[in-house]
């Protein structure tokens, strides 16, 4: 009862931040930007513990303790400290920029900006649905987190069914009420508790266990998991392909709209120098947990978790490939901190610490808002919604969109495997990733076209499909086996590992960026012909001195044109 | 600083985020709990904050904030 609620009381503080937020609104700009972007004026701290909150998703804190937990120390790196480097460059490079043309021309998406820049409709249709449907999977899976989380911190006085309801219909309020101010005040609500609540756990867990340096000693005088304190199970060039992932922040649309609602420029500083910090803070404690959890064998859950690991090892090439899926689900960590917790805390602070998880997993609230300005912006105003119907009625289609959406998103959660989520997620990374290289050409090469963006967008969506496919159809084969998938000449060009697919020991990620930049070049310098004219050339790139036509007409910002 | 000099550092970073030589050693446990490879990144952590300071001071792009809406 405890549990619940604690679990209740947190629930109903994000629901009045939402409510406050709405009533607060100044409503200084735009109705519509004031719902989707905040009016442009959020502050400094808001802005940088939101940031970080949005990009804190369910899979950044339970599957980094979980990935941990099965691979070690490794998880830090691959995840972590290559964000610290990649995400605040990309936000220093490309976020101040496009808070800048956001700030001038009066973007409030990214689709706006490249249709602005490209002078084009329709390509920018395209990169909206790809990267509409690269984002709907998170949404879904942090709807399930919700439920998952709340049946856990309750243990099981809340249904999964309903407590995915309840987190739904929470997030869903906030976001319809407070719009873009609701979520961002939530999310550094959120992103505050987690921090403080993450180090109490780190110290709850280290007491319950005996202190953490015992543990490490006693990992590493033991062979089955003295590797979980090395990168001896990982290839470099796997390693490598990781610092492409963290690419992929800026290319997600609710980071680049929220880079949009700074209210002055000089809130990125501290925001691009205190994200490595951020991240230090959050991710060390959930890596080195799921670490550590290896030596809390007491705690019954984690106990068969690690017993499920071990047959998976010994027994695996024996096994069916139905028993080793079942072995996998059982000795999956991504609830392990939440165990730990349960193991080694007091029942009311294991209830807080739940909530601090949960306040992880709910980061969907920004992906949802993300969606429904994409959807009302590039395509309801885009074909001519606001022209006809107002301002007004536009938000009132964007929130309508938020209701619709997550009743969409719950109703899939309650119907099918996780499983499935959980590998769309994987693919949708790469896909962001891919697709940086429009960023870069839209800001920084004045020759780009709106055909090599096309050429790139597709190659990402036709990549993302493929592997998807083969991933499906080829089944995850045994631990410490990674059979070939297809062989050109005598080199294994694509090989199927437990994890996923590898082409010539990188992940898809690194074929993929590559050839989505070079697709860009080689369209671009192809398609010569249509690079824009001077006077969108001059907006972008102001710096370089071009003549600008007074004969060209201007297009209205949102008005159709076909390519 | 110039954007050259930023961006080679930047480079650098990147670079030895492939820390080889820490990739089968444990020991020494740092602070007696954190095994040199998980150390190392750390404090790699804390370096990328550093430069990225550096960037801000020296290299901060103070033209973008005279923007206002409808200006080019």
């Amino acid at each position: 009862m405890i549990a619940a609620a604690v679990a209740f009381a947190y629930l109903a503080v994000v629901f009045y931040i939402g409510v406050f937020a709405f009533r607060s609104t100044d409503r200084s700009g735009t109705v519509a930007e004031e719902y989707f972007l905040a009016g442009r004026s959020l502050g400094p701290a808001v802005f940088l513990l939101s940031l970080f909150g949005t990009n804190m998703t369910a899979f950044s804190i339970l599957g980094a303790s979980g990935h941990a937990f099965a691979n070690g120390i490794v998880t830090y790196g691959l995840m972590a400290s290559s964000s610290a480097l990649v995400i605040p460059v990309t936000l220093f490079v490309v976020g101040t920029r496009l808070w800048a043309l956001g700030k001038q021309h009066g973007f409030m998406t990214p689709v706006q900006m490249f249709r602005d820049r490209w002078e084009c409709g329709h390509v920018g249709t395209v990169i909206f649905a790809v990267q509409a449907v690269l984002l709907v999977p998170y949404i879904i899976i942090a709807v399930m987190g919700g439920g998952t989380t709340l049946q856990t911190v309750t243990n099981g006085v809340i249904p999964y069914w309903l407590g995915g309801a309840i987190v739904s219909i929470v997030v869903m309020g906030y976001v319809f009420l407070g719009g873009m101010r609701g979520t961002a005040l939530v999310n550094a609500f959120q992103t505050v508790l987690f921090l403080v609540f993450g180090t109490v756990a780190m110290a709850v867990v280290a007491y319950g266990i005996g202190g953490f340096g015992t543990a490490m000693e006693s990992m590493l005088s033991s062979p089955s998991t003295a590797p979980l304190l090395t990168r001896e199970r990982i290839s470099p060039s796997f390693f490598f392909s990781y610092m492409f992932i963290p690419l992929s922040t800026i290319a997600f649309p609710h980071i680049g709209i929220f880079c949009l609602t700074a209210r002055r420029l000089g809130h990125f500083r501290n925001t691009i120098v205190f994200y490595p910090i951020c991240i230090l803070a959050i991710w060390l404690p959930s890596v080195f947990l799921g670490v550590v959890a290896n030596q809390a064998t007491a705690v019954p859950a984690i106990g068969a978790k690690i017993e499920a690991r071990t047959a998976l090892a010994v027994q695996g090439p024996t096994l069916s490939i139905e028993e080793r899926d079942r072995l996998r689900a059982q000795a999956a960590g991504d609830d392990v901190i939440l165990r730990l917790v349960e193991g080694y805390a007091p029942l009311w602070l294991a209830a807080l610490l739940g909530a601090a998880v949960m306040a992880a997993v709910m980061a969907s609230d920004s992906q949802i808002l993300a969606l429904s300005t994409m959807f009302t912006e590039d395509v309801f105003a885009f074909y001519g919604g606001r022209r006809r119907f107002g301002e007004a009625v536009q938000v009132q289609m964007g929130r309508t969109f938020v209701v619709i959406f997550t009743a969409v998103a719950y109703a899939i959660a309650l119907k099918t495997p996780q499983s499935i989520f959980d590998l769309a997620t994987q693919y949708a990374f790469a896909g962001f990733a891919s697709l940086s290289p429009l960023f870069a050409a839209a800001l920084f090469w004045k020759s780009s076209t709106k055909w090599g963006a096309l050429a790139s967008t597709v190659w990402v969506a036709m990549a993302v499909l493929a592997v998807a496919v083969v991933q499906t159809v080829v089944p995850p084969p045994a631990p410490g086996t990674s059979p070939p998938a297809l062989t050109i000449g005598a080199i294994d060009f694509v090989t199927r590992g437990p994890a996923g697919l590898t082409v010539v020991g990188f992940l898809p990620v690194v074929p993929m960026t590559i050839v989505s930049a070079v697709l860009m070049v080689v369209v671009s310098k192809l398609t010569a012909v249509s690079v824009p004219g001077n006077r969108t050339l001059k907006k972008y790139f102001p710096e370089a001195g071009l003549p600008v036509p007074s004969a060209r007409p201007r297009r209205p910002l949102g008005a159709a044109k076909p390519d | 600083m110039t954007t050259a000099a930023a961006a080679l550092l930047v480079a650098l970073l990147y670079v030895l985020h492939q820390d080889f030589w820490f990739w089968r050693e444990a020991r020494p446990l740092v602070f007696g709990v954190l095994p040199i490879g998980l150390f190392y990144h750390v404090a790699y952590t804390v370096a990328t904050a550093l430069l990225l300071w550096l960037l801000v001071t020296r290299l901060w792009p103070s033209h973008l904030e005279a923007t206002r809406r409808g200006e080019q």
